[in-house]
């Protein structure tokens, strides 16, 4: 058990080291354009070899590694030429938005879409399941910026009830929020239904569950006791992969509502080629992406005791 | 009549409910169980037999219906039984064993919670109480350390285990009637005689009436007091045990017989009688008999019309069968003796195996054992395995599951290599290359008949190129018409149509694949051919018919066979000398006549006592083996039998592998007991001559 | 043994008709089949855009037409026109034939690297499972959306670095699911079969396994060309996509978004016209899986 963890942890590790290799190795071949971007179109090559070495840039490539990996250990994440200041200024800031709209869309997510998709696969084939079912891939199969597009037509331009924009300029306002988190809770969500679904309805076929039934035990106790103990391991990994999923939706929604979250962040450093905070956003991201693929094995470890106790 | 029958079905008819419409599959089926009674329902897969179980069970799944008749508890009709009621029943009056016993427990509840919940819910008992009465029926089981066993999950316990844990589950409730649905099925004989005989124990004590659904006809001969045999949805024909198998008169039943091998046969003097054909699909049944287009008696005109009906036969109470010319049929006079076949000559040494060994390394990366310097351990598959085959010979490997036979078929054919020892086959060593090293015409002499049919072919490719493949391969034959002709001719020998050329195996039944996997193997003209337990996964029906196209083949290639199987019946019927194995060991090998007869290995004599026998006509010696097979992981230290052995002498057994001794020149036997002592046992089966007419 | 009566003797059928068979069982489930018509007339209308009577889709006429207003030559604007005066309709219906043809290509390319790496990892194991499946999984660390950000950020938008981008972002995934199939079906007796009698590991590879592990990519490729057509159109949106001016679907809702109100259709006629072949992808693969459930 600790040893499985303990590999899974170097994996992690041995992981964010090639990623952090794969970064800067990226930035080192692309260099000149970076150059170009911070000094404008106009630039000549001299001007911009010049600024390189100013900058520090031109030193050898493995010192430079390291520095940057350090500064990133200590929490110092480099400058941005695009804002003009440190990355760690904005940074925490977008990533606390950003933990904002995670947490009210898991909050709401992980009740709804459990219970839709437990309802709907106790009866495989019912009126129920099958409402449930074409609901769900009814809403995995609209994109997000697609969802969102309806949603600002209806709620915004229709009725009016809720601002187009999520850009927060005077301070929280809960009214903000809410379609950015309905967008992603309407994809997200689905997902998550479908999984549930799939896994209970192949738990109420077994024949385990049918030795329960076979028994004599009260359906409710079928259901309770044994089907669902099975049925909710699998949608438990899968709602921990959601949170690379969440990276991935919310980028979109936020630069579709303005919201200043990390995903903006992220996109506006692509579209400027803001070298630094490319990297920090996607150390980050991809950070967190594997500590949820990490926590997701260990849950999975702890639900099922087929894997735990052997 | 004061008391009604525990269980009575009357006219039941259930179907299925599938996109192809209502498929019948049960018709007419009637039977009454008695308290104290065990009643027997046999037939091959897909007769319906589970089905009733179901329907008894009133449980048919969202597609399957009762579409007629009635199933009467008691005197109460189930049907109009309110949900409550049909729950109150399940579990506490009618408990049920199932085949499948790793599926048919939660998975991630401990024994104790499953087992203790029956109690709780029917009987209302408190949780000391529940737990007390778990505890109790473990140990009636006979599980070893009861109190280990409720903490643990499924998984942790073995196939073995598990089962006995089904059938404490099923027995917990005191029922009184129990439905079990193929109990021992996925289990080693030694270890399903073990479980026969504790049901038998348990329900006996108590009285519960059993409805017990096997396809095994020698299982149901030694458990059952009237029987039922089904054949593609309708009872055929039943009978007490008496009555059924020593005068079975529908030609099914009759057939049936023919297709088992019984120790008392041989492959030359008696040939299998196969039955031909396969069973109808549900929705093609014919009009009329269902075994009309099977049967050697139909007759036109009589068998195929309206519906057979289910006839008293000769008078005699309690036998029926389901056949218009019952009183016509005599099977005896009937019955051409069967067409005696030449034994073969054995001719020189073609495979030779001398002291081979194969270890598998097993890793455990733990932190104890890595400090123990455990890391790397090795699983014993193969110890020290020495025997010969000649040309045209018959070599069976018996043993049960973990004796290392698929191992040691692995090594042979190149998938594995050995790791000591030698294999020559025609003189050449063959233990140390893998099979892409070998030259080509060693790998064409030896190939390969496959055991699952639904494995062996290829799903995406079409039958004939499949064949044409090895032709390709293993022959001169270049061209594309010289390939196809030849595929045809080996289709000519495997009797299967030539248009099967174009078939994809999906398109044809079990035992129709297993015939291209012969012709595949065949196809090179190998001088050796390893069958992995060819035809175990087949209805007897139809192996019979599989076994015997193999004999056949084998008799005109003059082609020597290792047959690898666990059934002791058909081994004994075909092969000409048999090797026992046990967790890798070699217990004892000779002649056929020499391992079935004293002096015996003391694990061979068990395994003999194990199987169950249909033919009447045979006594059978009943020898008991406590406990499971041990793990191949973890084998004892001395004999590998030692921890079960009936005639342990001692220490001497736990601590010392045991010596090979020669009995007489090819037979050996490996035991620490002397060869004079083992030579006083007597022998396990016993053939009676019937005392007045004369039954296959 | 005799003949099984169902199955007659029928003469060689080519494979392209197998194939069109199994598409044909489609039949047996609504469901699908209401997909595979959605999907059916957005390639249709791909190709048929040049035929169709549409206004030229670069062509400016007057801005932000309401639907159904008048052209200035005197038709319809059905669905209006953008802030540039181009019509909504043509482009709506010329930008399905950009997205299809970029995302076959893309899933082609994806495909093709991750069958061969997932056949190559799940028959061969040891030290070839162990790399390829190392890279697979530091490619499937970066969320998606991150990774197409990244390799577009640094090679630049276009069709090509679109390809390129799903190959890495697909590819890893695809050989995830093949090495899975691969490493069931290696244990298969046919495949035992196979090597005893010494065939050569790239035969058995690709003539004994790789046919047989079709029945699920099928599925699969379906569900993954409406996920590559929605990264293509997410691409647009987020301005890192196909250049303009050509007609894009995300980069009609981009332009529109900015617009607010007075753009709303031309924001909601992608977006519908997106989440319609999505819808039928998805449905299209729902029940091609639950037909191969079924048998």
């Amino acid at each position: 058990m600790l040893i499985f963890i303990a590999r899974r942890l170097g994996q992690m590790l041995l992981i964010m080291i090639v990623v952090t290799i794969i970064l800067f190795t990226i930035f080192e071949f692309n260099k000149m354009n970076v150059a170009g971007q911070v000094l404008g179109p106009y630039t000549t090559e001299e001007q911009r070899q010049l600024w390189l070495e100013q900058q520090g840039y031109m030193e050898p490539a493995v010192g430079r590694y390291f520095e940057w990996v350090w500064g990133v250990l200590q929490g110092d994440f480099g400058y941005s030429h695009q804002l003009r200041v440190p990355v760690n200024e904005v940074l925490w800031d977008r990533l606390r938005m950003t933990a904002i709209l995670g947490f009210w869309l898991f909050a709401l997510m992980i009740p709804l879409a459990l219970l839709f998709g437990v309802l709907s696969g106790i009866k495989e084939g019912s009126l129920r399941d099958r409402v449930i079912s074409i609901g769900a891939v009814g809403t995995t199969s609209v994109p997000e910026f697609a969802s969102a597009t309806f949603l600002t037509a209806i709620f915004v331009f229709w009725l009016g009830w809720l601002p187009g924009t999520s850009g927060m300029y005077d301070g929280w306002d809960t009214r903000q929020i809410i379609l950015p988190v309905l967008v992603l809770l309407l994809y997200g969500g689905g997902y998550v239904v479908r999984m549930t679904r799939a896994s209970m309805a192949e738990v109420m076929n077994s024949q385990y569950i049918r030795t329960a039934i076979l028994k004599g035990l009260p359906y409710r106790k079928v259901i309770l006791k044994h089907a669902l103990r099975n049925a909710l391991i699998a949608p438990f990994t899968v709602i921990m992969l959601q949170l690379n999923y969440l990276l991935s939706g919310v980028i979109v929604v936020e630069v579709f509502f303005a919201y200043r979250g990390f995903g903006t962040l992220l996109l506006d450093a692509a579209l400027f080629g803001d070298i630094f905070v490319i990297q920090a956003c996607t150390l980050v991201a991809v950070f967190v992406a594997v500590l949820s693929y990490f926590l997701s094995d260990i849950g999975y470890m702890f639900l099922n005791p087929r894997i735990r106790v052997s | 009549m004061a008391e009604p029958p525990v269980l009575e079905a009357r006219n039941l008819s259930i179907s299925y409910y599938t996109r192809a419409g209502e498929i019948p599959a049960v018709i007419d089926f009637s039977v009454e169980v008695h308290a104290g009674e065990t009643i027997g329902i046999v037939g091959e897969s897909g007769c319906g037999k589970s089905t009733v179980a179901m329907a008894i069970m009133q449980h048919m799944g969202t597609n399957g219906a009762i579409v007629g008749g009635q199933v009467l508890y008691k005197g109460r009709d189930m049907a109009e039984m309110s949900q409550e009621e049909l729950r109150k029943t399940r579990g506490s009056e009618i408990a049920m064993i199932y085949q499948e016993p790793f599926a048919s427990l939660n998975p991630s509840l401990k024994i104790r919670q499953q087992l203790m919940e029956i109690p709780l819910t029917h009987e209302g008992a408190s949780e000391s109480e529940a737990r007390d009465r778990a505890l109790q029926i473990l140990r009636d089981v006979q599980l070893p350390d009861p109190e280990r066993v409720m903490e643990a999950f499924p998984h942790q316990l073995s196939g073995g285990q598990q089962q006995r844990v089904v059938i404490a589950m099923g027995l917990l409730a005191n029922a009184s009637l129990l439905v079990l649905d193929e109990p021992t099925t996925a289990l080693d004989v030694t270890v399903e005689a073990g479980i026969i005989k504790l049901i038998g124990d348990i329900s006996r004590r108590f009285g519960t009436a059993q409805i017990y659904i096997s396809h095994n006809l020698g299982l149901i001969r030694e458990t059952c007091d009237r029987v039922f045999v089904m054949y593609s949805g309708e009872v055929v024909e039943e009978g007490s045990i008496d009555q059924l198998f020593r005068n079975p008169r529908h030609p099914y039943t009759h057939g049936l017989f023919g297709c088992i091998a019984s120790p008392s046969m041989d492959k030359n003097a008696t040939p299998l009688k196969p039955i031909r054909g396969q069973l109808p699909l549900p929705h093609e049944r014919p009009p009329g008999c269902n075994f009309g287009p099977r049967c050697d008696f139909f007759k036109a005109g009589r068998c195929d019309q309206d519906t057979i009906p289910h006839r008293r036969v000769d008078e005699q109470r309690g036998h029926y069968a389901r056949c218009v010319r019952i009183e016509e049929i005599k099977h005896d006079q009937a019955e051409s003796k069967p067409e005696q076949k030449d034994p073969l000559t054995l001719g020189e040494v073609v495979l030779k195996i001398d002291r081979m060994q194969k270890y598998y390394p097993v890793y455990n990366n733990s932190i104890p054992a890595i400090l123990r310097g455990e890391r790397v351990r090795h699983v014993k598959a193969n110890e020290s395995l020495t025997f010969n085959a000649r040309r045209a010979e018959t070599v069976a490997i018996v043993g049960e599951s973990g004796c290392g036979k698929s191992t040691f078929a692995k090594v042979l054919m190149g998938l594995e290599t050995a790791t000591g020892g030698s294999i020559k086959l025609e003189d050449t060593e063959i233990a140390y290359q893998p099979v892409r090293k070998r030259p080509p015409d060693r790998i064409s002499a030896l190939q390969m008949v496959f055991q699952n049919p639904f494995d062996t072919l290829n799903p995406s490719h079409r039958v004939g190129p499949q064949i044409g493949r090895v032709i390709q391969r293993f022959t001169n034959a270049r061209s594309q018409d010289r390939i196809r002709d030849k595929v045809f001719e080996l289709l000519d020998i495997v009797k299967l149509p030539r248009d099967f050329y174009y078939r994809r195996p999906r398109q044809l039944s079990g035992g129709q694949k297993q015939r291209v996997g012969i012709a595949r193997a065949f196809a090179g003209n190998p001088a050796m051919v390893v069958a992995d337990e060819p035809v175990s996964a087949l209805d007897v029906s139809v192996a019979a018919a599989v076994t015997e196209l193999l004999m056949d083949i084998q008799r005109e290639h003059h082609t020597t066979l290792l047959f690898i199987s666990h059934d002791l019946s058909t081994v004994r019927y075909l092969s000409d000398s048999v090797v026992v194995m046990y967790l890798g060991w070699i217990m004892e090998r000779g002649t056929t006549d020499e391992v079935f007869s004293p002096p015996y290995n003391p694990y061979t004599e068990a395994l003999l006592s194990a199987v169950p026998i249909a033919d009447p006509n045979i006594q059978k010696r009943e020898i008991l083996l406590e406990g499971n097979l041990p793990s191949v992981m973890a084998p004892p230290k001395g004999c590998p039998f030692s921890t079960r052995c009936p005639h342990r002498i001692g220490e001497i057994c736990d601590n010392e592998p045991p010596p090979e001794r020669e009995v007489s020149p090819g037979h050996t036997i490996t035991c620490h007991i002397p060869i004079e002592e083992l030579k006083r046992a007597k022998p396990v089966f016993e053939y009676h001559e019937p005392a007045s007419e004369s039954v296959g | 043994m005799s003949d099984n009566p169902t199955a007659t003797a029928s003469a060689r059928p080519s494979r392209i008709m197998g194939f069109l068979r199994s598409i044909a069982l489609l039949r047996e489930s609504w469901f699908g089949m209401i997909g595979a018509a959605i999907v059916l007339f957005w390639v249709l209308m791909a190709i048929l855009a040049p035929l169709l009577p549409l206004y030229d889709p670069l062509d400016a006429s007057v801005r932000l037409v309401p639907p159904g207003g008048e052209a200035f030559d005197g038709g319809t604007h059905w669905l209006g026109t953008d802030n540039r005066g181009r019509d909504v309709l043509s482009r709506v219906i010329w930008g399905s034939q950009r997205v299809m043809v970029w995302a076959m290509l893309a899933i082609l390319c994806a495909y093709a690297v991750g069958i061969t790496m997932g056949v190559l990892a799940g028959y061969l194991g040891g030290l070839v499972d162990d790399v390829v499946s190392f890279f697979a999984n530091i490619l499937l660390s970066f969320p998606v959306l991150v990774l197409y950000v990244l390799i577009i950020a640094f090679l630049g938008a276009s069709g090509v670095n679109i390809v390129i981008a799903v190959t890495f972002t697909t590819a890893p995934i695809v050989m995830r699911i093949v090495r899975g199939l691969i490493m069931d079906l290696r244990t298969r007796d046919y495949v035992a079969a196979a090597q005893t009698r010494g065939e050569s590991s790239l035969y058995i590879m690709f003539v004994e396994l790789l046919p047989n592990a079709r029945g699920p990519l099928i599925v699969d490729v379906c569900l993954r060309f409406g996920y590559t057509v929605v990264a293509i159109a997410t691409l647009s949106f987020l301005g890192l996509g196909l250049p303009p001016p050509e007609p894009d679907w995300g980069m009609m809702i981009n332009e529109a978004v900015e617009l607010g109100a007075h753009a709303g259709h031309v924001m909601l006629a992608p977006a519908a016209a997106l989440s319609s072949l999505i819808l039928g992808f998805n449905m299209m693969a729902d029940g091609l899986r639950e037909i191969s459930l079924r048998d």
